[in-house]
């Protein structure tokens, strides 16, 4: 790491330091490391019926789950839907931050009316986005049957438009939070720099991918990986709300299934395994995230 | 000059058109929330405001006590960000203004935070509760939450850009390092500590399967499984206008924080996003 200070400030308390951390070190050693290694341990075990009994089975819960057609059914549904809500979410946020990050009057009043969603809670959006997407009452199938010649808009009874809808309430509750971070990151770009590429030529297009977006990869890669947390986790009280995880299993994303396994069908084996597997998917994006995150960005100032 | 005012014509007219989009979905709740049922349910819906919102709040606040809801859910919202704020600063100083032993292995270690949210670990730390007996109390509520990557980043980032001379100047003046940590660096800090309370704060606020878990009592439901318990009590025809009524406060509490510190927050964001 570039930045890390060399020397002491305060020479001659060589205990303070620890006593300031110990707080933080010492809740993510006994509800984050500990709990965590739990999972791994658990995850190698099976329970019989009502938890009198632990099974050490090796690596049969993941193998299992694998092979099962609803794991796979729900890592696919996962898949999608955090593709969504990343892919589709950030572009569309990032264009309205680029919109937003001009000189033009009422700039104050437009960032607030833009960035204020984000204090919804996912619970909270799933119950407006049920409420427009009441089969036969809601607001959006009757201006849909109104457009397409009385086509019944029936998402709960198909998997495929349900998954969407969910993706796209999700995406929606997102783009508050998204707004400000591209806005912030677009802002610190130094003018001189777009300018330049301007008077070397380049149209807004080029300057745009040629200058502004690489600038932004730090602010791009953050927001990458919040979202990846939020399309996987986050969004628990929106499903519960919205879908309860159908139709089918339309809807049935990983953190669901886990919920359901863990504390539902109190399959505790099951549930270790795929919290374990959810750790390998987010370890990865968190440490390309950190990589980028206490690097110092591309342009030195 | 035509072209350009052309231009800001067309940019406005985009923005109008976000903002309406955006806001939208909102907006119709808050309509809905102001029918009687019979209009909630109308043919075509009515977008028209009605008469009925204060007697949708009182309905709403009524059958899932919100009063109850908003006390739990302030205390562990507040309680939360203000520990991990202290918590945030107390690492961040300790990473920046010295060098210790283990700092190379510690300083990593309070960041593989990212990677162990609740959802990887959520089994033994429900076990962890349950040892404790502390199922349907405030600790389950917000201990498992209080370790925060967001918080030591933020506030490393803003140490590592005091001046040496500030530290230094404070230690010629004879004071120490707790001193120059509360007299000095926490009040320069405030920008910082006022986004990172709105980011906790709306965090806290909106959790949903912790809360679910750790807690089955009236007594200790918070707000957003409130909101759960006001739509599945009536799952074949939903009274949307009550729903919507309590889905409006539910979301006013975090909505007035934010708008409170809104330039501290963006200015804060700011800080983090430069580097």
């Amino acid at each position: 790491m570039a930045n890390v200070v060399e020397e002491e400030r305060f020479p001659g308390h060589p205990l303070l330091p620890y006593a300031l951390i110990l707080p933080s070190v010492a809740v993510i050693v006994v509800f984050l490391v500990v709990p965590f290694l739990q999972s791994v341990e658990q995850s190698f075990f099976a329970t019989t019926a009502f938890g009198t009994k632990t099974l050490f089975v090796g690596l049969r819960n993941y193998t299992r789950l694998f092979a099962a057609e609803d794991f796979r059914a729900s890592a696919l549904a996962t898949l999608l839907f955090s593709a969504f809500v990343m892919v589709i979410g950030l572009s569309f946020s990032l264009a309205v931050a680029h919109l937003l990050n001009q000189k033009i009057r009422g700039q104050g009043f437009y960032q607030v009316a833009l960035i204020w969603t984000y204090a919804l809670s996912p619970a909270v959006a799933g119950a407006i986005w049920a409420l427009m997407f009441a089969p036969a009452t809601g607001i959006v199938p009757f201006v849909v049957g109104k457009l397409f010649g009385g086509y019944l808009l029936n998402w709960m009874a198909n998997g495929s438009l349900a998954l969407l809808v969910v993706s796209v309430a999700a995406t929606w509750k997102m783009l508050g939070y998204n707004i400000v971070f591209f806005l912030a990151g677009l802002q610190n770009i130094p003018e001189e720099f777009v300018d330049a590429a301007r008077v070397d030529g380049a149209g807004p297009w080029r300057t745009f991918w040629d200058i502004t977006f690489p600038m932004l990869s730090p602010t791009t890669t953050f927001l990458l990986f919040v979202n990846m947390i939020y399309a996987f986790f986050q969004v628990f009280g929106l499903i519960d709300i919205m879908t309860h995880g159908g139709p089918g299993d339309a809807t049935n994303i990983l953190i669901y299934k886990l919920y359901r396994d863990a504390f539902l069908y109190l399959d505790a084996g099951t549930a270790s395994a795929e919290s374990c597997i959810v750790f390998v998917v987010i370890s990865v994006a968190a440490i390309i995230q950190l990589h980028y995150a206490t690097r110092k960005a591309i342009y030195a100032r | 000059m035509t072209p350009r005012r052309w231009k800001a014509g067309a940019t406005h007219a985009a923005l109008i058109a976000l903002v309406l989009v955006v806001t939208f979905p909102v907006a119709y709740a808050v309509i809905v929330s102001t029918l009687s049922l019979q209009q909630a349910y109308a043919y075509p819906p009515r977008l028209v405001p009605g008469t009925e919102l204060w007697h949708n709040v009182v309905e709403a606040w009524n059958r899932i006590h919100m009063g109850r809801l908003f006390f739990v859910t302030s205390v562990i919202s507040v309680g939360a960000a203000v520990v991990k704020i202290i918590l945030s600063l107390m690492a961040a100083f300790a990473y920046t203004h010295f060098s210790f032993r283990g700092r190379a292995l510690l300083f990593p270690m309070t960041m593989i935070t990212q990677m162990l949210p609740l959802p990887v670990r959520i089994l033994p730390t429900y076990q962890l509760m349950a040892d404790f007996h502390w199922i349907n109390s405030y600790s389950a509520l917000m201990f498992p939450f209080f370790a925060s990557t967001t918080g030591i980043l933020l506030f490393r980032q803003f140490f590592l850009t005091v001046p040496r001379d500030l530290p230094d100047a404070a230690r010629m003046d004879g004071a120490g390092p707790v001193r120059y940590f509360f007299d000095i660096l926490v009040p320069i800090s405030r920008t910082n500590i006022a986004a990172l309370f709105v980011i906790e704060f709306i965090f806290m606020w909106s959790q949903y399967l912790w809360p679910l878990i750790v807690t089955n009592t009236e007594e200790m439901r918070v707000v957003q499984i409130g909101l759960k318990m006001l739509i599945a009590t009536d799952q074949i025809s939903p009274s949307w206008n009550v729903i919507m009524a309590g889905t409006i406060v539910a979301m006013l509490p975090p909505l007035v924080v934010l708008l409170a510190f809104r330039k501290s927050f963006a200015e804060g964001i700011a800080m983090q996003t430069a580097k």
